[in-house]
């Protein structure tokens, strides 16, 4: 008698915890019933995200850089998994290898991005790269696991909390990582990641005053619309690359912060 | 400086945030609010009224080894009608010399209303025995000396010994007895920082000085306008808190009468002016007052002068 | 020393010494009476006009052209040309001549823009002529530096220009904010249509004097004067390939939205609410001054003014006395006067915002002070005020007011000012005043503002980057990093 297996329920990520929506509502994805996120699973990952940030943006550079290698540890520890659920083991090496790519960068950018300002007068003056806080993603649809990738380690590397929406057609990749993502020392709440209606999500997350980046992938027939919402708090809106690999991904997220101090005895 | 209550041993310091505080100074903000300050645009009236205020504050000094009675004899004429050919000039405040001339400046300037100022107490460096700076100025006093411009011990200062430098202006101040003013000298050129320079005019204030004064002229670092408005603020300080009026003399390195104004812009929009008076403010100068004069008269007869016009004295 | 006054017999008691005027001369300025738009190099008659006045008199100062969306598109086509016939593929060391050119030329004229910067604006002179004027030079000079050195900038990619930039720029720095955007869009290899602030614009319409001097070629700037509705049709118009805005909060937001889906690039520099955080320790008397220079300084027109003055409780009474005695001296007039501290307002509609906002502080219940000044009669004129007892919740601590007005609110601990400081929607500057080093660098560190300065106030410089965080808007201008909003990069 062959063995019946355990099917998984697939649930959403949010403050380090798997709940199902508080809509109660699931669709149907990759035959599997996913949880169909609603605007009140928005507003509790917006506000996990904002509360965990201080945290992980605060913590040191080589901090940073080692946990999200740890979290490449985690994913190539479940290749297999891993490879069923997107277009193979090719593009999960890929994406061990940007995760361990970007790992690498976190306690690189304050040099590369800014530095000491030569100016005319008796003052010292830096500008440092900082977070700029809680950002918003919506995942490319192409390579669910890749391009999920791609576009949560800019924001994430730089010390930003994210907001991501998976693949609406391919999200079990996505749920796959949050697995792995709770399994590394990523602080609960810095990584949330929503299945559900990217229609219904998006303008939520493009209205929402406390996100203040937002990630709306390439343009698209909801640009002007999603653009316009961000205008209400100024959002830093970005047109994410869905194969981007380069420190300016992670600068988009970045704010720059200069200061002043007199030179004198 | 105000009465703290009496506190343990050990903490004597004042606790309380308040005025005047010994705090410190910023010096890159310093500079810059002197030298803005130093862009006042002084024209006309203005300008006349001020050339006119700094000659009446103007303490005419002379200080060297080389002073002979004649010399200072010459140097009161000076002071009493600085422009013989115009008696609208007023007099200067005082003339400043050694204590050996004091007898002469006295002599000369019997009735005159300018006053005799005489540097004492090992002056310029300092570096003498607390009893020997004591006869100095006693000595001063009772050859006549109106004012004494005493010095610090800058070498106690800057070895922590604040106690030593106090009780020295305690008993000089004892010393000047009820006719002579005091003035200290703080000869901010050898303190190295602004720190220094208001922690010391504290300290000669809480002493006892009646003016507190920038420097000897005997160093080439002397009254700067940073060094001079950290000065003032601390006798504003002093003022805001206890009421306590204390004088102000800037000296050396002031040969322009354009200095000269821009020091009097200092005192106006710091103290105020209340400040503008020889009896609180000085300026302590050997050959400033020609360049006045010749500014006074370009400025009646609108045309530029020459030094040949005007007595070196 | 009754005795010694009598003697020296002069008839000044003290305090009778009052500053003469010191006008600077307007000699040196040769207005025209009717100024068109700058389009492709040539003066070109506008359809409509307006009168451009002095805030500081009313009096009208020169005929001004309206520029209708028409206008606008002759411009960005002229820019169009100008870019596609050369200046695009100009190598980047001949760009670079024309800027330091245009940097010297500011130079040796800087009188006569500072006094025409005085007279349009309002601002006192001694501000336009030691800082606007020599900041305005000292940008293109740095910018200039730059134009054939892109590549060094940006490590690994190809920067290329992105075309014709549409520039708004506000009525605080006329020509130093032109000065910013059009000196790193040029170095960058774009072409530029500028709108100067509608009350402001006869600094930017003498600048087209300079680049006549410089030989740039036709086209390359181009000036359109005009209010909101000309601002509109730059952002409107679909051959312009990025936007850089400098302005209000409200109006920022209101751009955002009309690109929303066109791609262009977008650069916004926004409205602020500074918080400046003096802690007990700090050098006093320096601090006030610094507090001074944050929130009087072009008469509180400043975005990044030090508008919300957070005092440690300990210190409170003493830093508001020495304030407050402080700006019994600043001098408020003719901003052609050498000796004046704080100008005119810049329009009438500023004037009353601000008179509105300070009637809600007296209503919200808070303490005004203001120290006795006498204001000129014509002109708009605010006297430097100072707000006591001032709550979080009320408006004047939380709305850019944008004038000489101070609110001062307290604290008791390092935490409790960052939470207050960083308890607002803007996040543009801010003040730290502490003599301890590490308090600095912590306070530094958790301020959400793109500038901070740390016993210093309102220092500007071309290779130190400025921008917002949050609503204060988003981008950078000045060094390095003001490059890449005028720059694209195919990867």
């Amino acid at each position: 008698m062959t063995r019946l297996p355990v099917k998984k329920t697939y649930k959403l990520f949010v403050g380090g915890a798997f709940p199902r929506s508080e809509s109660g509502r699931t669709y149907e994805a990759e035959g599997q019933n996913v949880a169909r996120a609603s605007r009140k699973d928005v507003r509790d990952a917006v506000r996990a995200a904002r509360a965990a940030q201080p945290a992980w943006g605060g913590a040191t550079a080589y901090n940073r850089g080692q946990v999200l290698y740890r979290l490449a540890e985690m994913v190539e520890s479940r290749v297999p998994e891993f490879a069923e659920l997107c277009g193979g083991r090719d593009e999960v090496e890929r994406a061990i290898d940007r995760v361990v790519w970007y790992a690498g960068w976190a306690d690189k950018l304050p040099q590369v991005l800014g530095g000491a300002n030569p100016v005319a007068g008796p003052y010292f003056n830096f500008t440092v790269p900082e977070p700029t806080g809680v950002v918003a993603v919506l995942a490319p649809d192409a390579s669910p696991l890749l391009g999920l990738v791609t576009r949560l380690l800019p924001p994430l590397v730089g010390g930003n909390a994210v907001v991501a929406v998976a693949s609406e057609t391919r999200p079990l990749a996505a749920i796959e990582l949050a697995e792995a993502i709770a399994t590394s020392d990523l602080p609960g709440g810095v990584v949330n990641l929503l299945t559900g209606f990217r229609s219904e999500l998006a303008p939520v997350l493009g209205a929402h005053m406390d996100v203040n980046a937002f990630d709306i992938g390439p343009s698209n027939g909801a640009a002007a619309e999603l653009e316009t919402l961000a205008a209400e708090n100024v959002k830093r809106v970005v047109h994410g690359n869905p194969d981007g690999q380069s420190p300016w991904e992670i600068a988009a997220y970045l704010e720059l912060k200069t200061v002043w101090h007199p030179i004198g005895q | 400086m105000a009465q703290a209550p009496v506190l343990p041993p050990g903490f004597e310091l004042p606790l309380e945030p308040r005025l005047p505080r010994i705090g410190s100074i910023d010096a890159v903000a310093l500079e810059e609010r002197a030298a803005s300050l130093a862009k006042r645009s002084i024209k006309r009236d203005a300008k006349v009224f001020a050339l006119e205020l700094a000659i009446r504050t103007i303490d005419l000094t002379t200080l060297e080894g080389a002073d002979t009675p004649g010399k200072v004899a010459a140097m009161c004429s000076k002071a009493v009608r600085p422009d013989p050919t115009d008696p609208s000039i007023p007099s200067c405040a005082a003339i400043c010399v050694y204590p050996n001339l004091v007898p002469t400046a006295r002599e000369r300037l019997q009735g005159t209303g300018v006053r005799v100022a005489a540097v004492a107490s090992g002056f310029p460096s300092g570096q003498y025995p607390t009893p020997i700076k004591v006869a100095d100025v006693r000595s001063a006093v009772e050859l006549g000396a109106d004012e004494i411009d005493m010095v610090i011990d800058r070498g106690a200062f800057l070895s922590g010994r604040y106690a030593k430098v106090y009780d020295e202006v305690v008993r000089v101040k004892e010393s000047c007895g009820e006719s002579a003013h005091l003035k200290v000298i703080l000869e901010t050129g050898e303190l190295g920082t602004y720190d220094n320079v208001r922690r010391a005019t504290l300290l000669a204030i809480a002493g006892g000085a009646d003016f507190v004064k920038t420097s000897t002229g005997k160093i080439p670092s002397a009254a700067t306008l940073p060094v001079a408005l950290c000065m003032l603020e601390a006798v504003r300080d002093v003022y805001a808190e206890t009421g306590r009026r204390v004088g102000f003399k800037a000296a050396g390195g002031i040969r322009q009468a354009k200095q000269a104004v821009q020091h009097l812009v200092l005192v106006h929009e710091t103290l105020g002016p209340e400040w503008l008076t020889p009896e609180l403010y000085r300026l302590g100068a050997s050959s400033l007052v020609n360049d006045i004069l010749m500014q006074l008269r370009k400025e009646k007869t609108g045309a530029y002068q020459s030094p040949d016009y005007f007595t070196l004295d | 020393m009754a005795e010694l006054d009598r003697a020296a017999g002069s008839p000044a008691a003290p305090g009778d010494w009052t500053y003469a005027p010191a006008p600077e001369s307007r000699d040196i300025v040769h207005l025209r009476e009717r100024y068109g738009l700058f389009i492709g190099g040539r003066w070109v008659e506008p359809s409509e006009t307006y009168a451009t006045i002095s805030p500081s008199s009313e009096e009208p100062l020169a005929v001004v052209g309206q520029a209708s969306p028409a206008d606008v598109e002759r411009a960005v086509a002229a820019a169009r040309a100008a870019f596609a016939d050369g200046w695009s593929s100009l190598p980047g060391s001949e760009r670079a001549k024309y800027l330091f050119r245009i940097a010297r030329i500011l130079q040796e004229r800087a009188r006569e823009f500072a006094v025409l910067e005085s007279m349009n604006g309002g601002k006192p002179i001694k501000e336009s002529r030691d800082v606007d004027l020599p900041l305005a030079a000292a940008h293109f000079f740095y910018y200039a530096g730059w134009a054939d050195k892109l590549e060094y900038a940006f490590p690994n990619r190809t920067p290329k220009p992105v075309g014709v930039a549409g520039q708004i720029i506000p009525w605080n720095f006329p020509l130093l904010m032109l000065a910013w955007k059009v000196a790193p869009a040029l170095a960058c290899g774009n072409t530029v249509v500028l709108k100067p602030a509608e009350t402001t614009p006869l600094t930017a319409l003498l600048f087209c004097d300079v680049l006549r001097q410089a030989e740039l070629p036709a086209g390359v700037v181009n000036i359109v004067t005009g209010d909101g509705s000309t601002g509109a049709a730059i952002v409107d118009n679909p051959d312009v390939d990025k936007i850089a805005f400098t302005g209000s909060t409200e109006v920022g937001k209101a751009i955002q939205r009309r690109l929303a889906g066109s791609g262009k690039k977008l650069t916004l520099e926004l409205g602020g609410k500074a918080a400046n955080i003096v802690f007990d320790d700090c050098a006093l008397d320096q601090a006030v001054e610094g507090i001074v220079n944050g929130i009087y300084f072009n008469q509180g027109h400043v975005c990044c003014a030090g508008s919300r003055l957070f005092a440690q409780e300990s210190i409170y009474e003493p830093l508001v006395d020495k304030l407050k005695m402080r700006l019994e001296t600043l001098r408020v007039g003719d901003p052609l006067d050498k000796n004046t501290d704080v100008g005119a307002i810049n329009s009438a509609m500023q004037l009353d915002k601000i008179r509105e906002l300070v009637e809600s502080g007296r209503e919200e219940g808070a303490d005004i002070y203001q120290p006795p000044c006498r204001l000129p009669e014509k002109g708009y004129w605010f006297a430097p005020t100072v707000f006591t007892n001032v709550a979080q919740s009320y408006r004047i601590a939380q709305e850019e007011i944008f004038g000489p007005v101070l609110s001062v609110l307290t604290f008791r601990t390092p935490e409790e000012a960052l939470e207050k400081a960083n308890n607002t929607p803007y996040g543009l500057s801010a003040g730290v005043w502490t003599e301890k080093g590490s308090r600095i660098l912590w306070m530094a560190q958790r301020l959400r503002a793109g500038v901070v300065w740390a016993n210093t106030y309102n220092r500007f410089d071309p290779t130190s980057p400025f921008g917002g965080y949050k609503e204060s808007g988003f981008g950078r201008e000045g060094g390095l990093h003001g490059l890449e909003p005028y720059l694209r990069f195919d990867e």
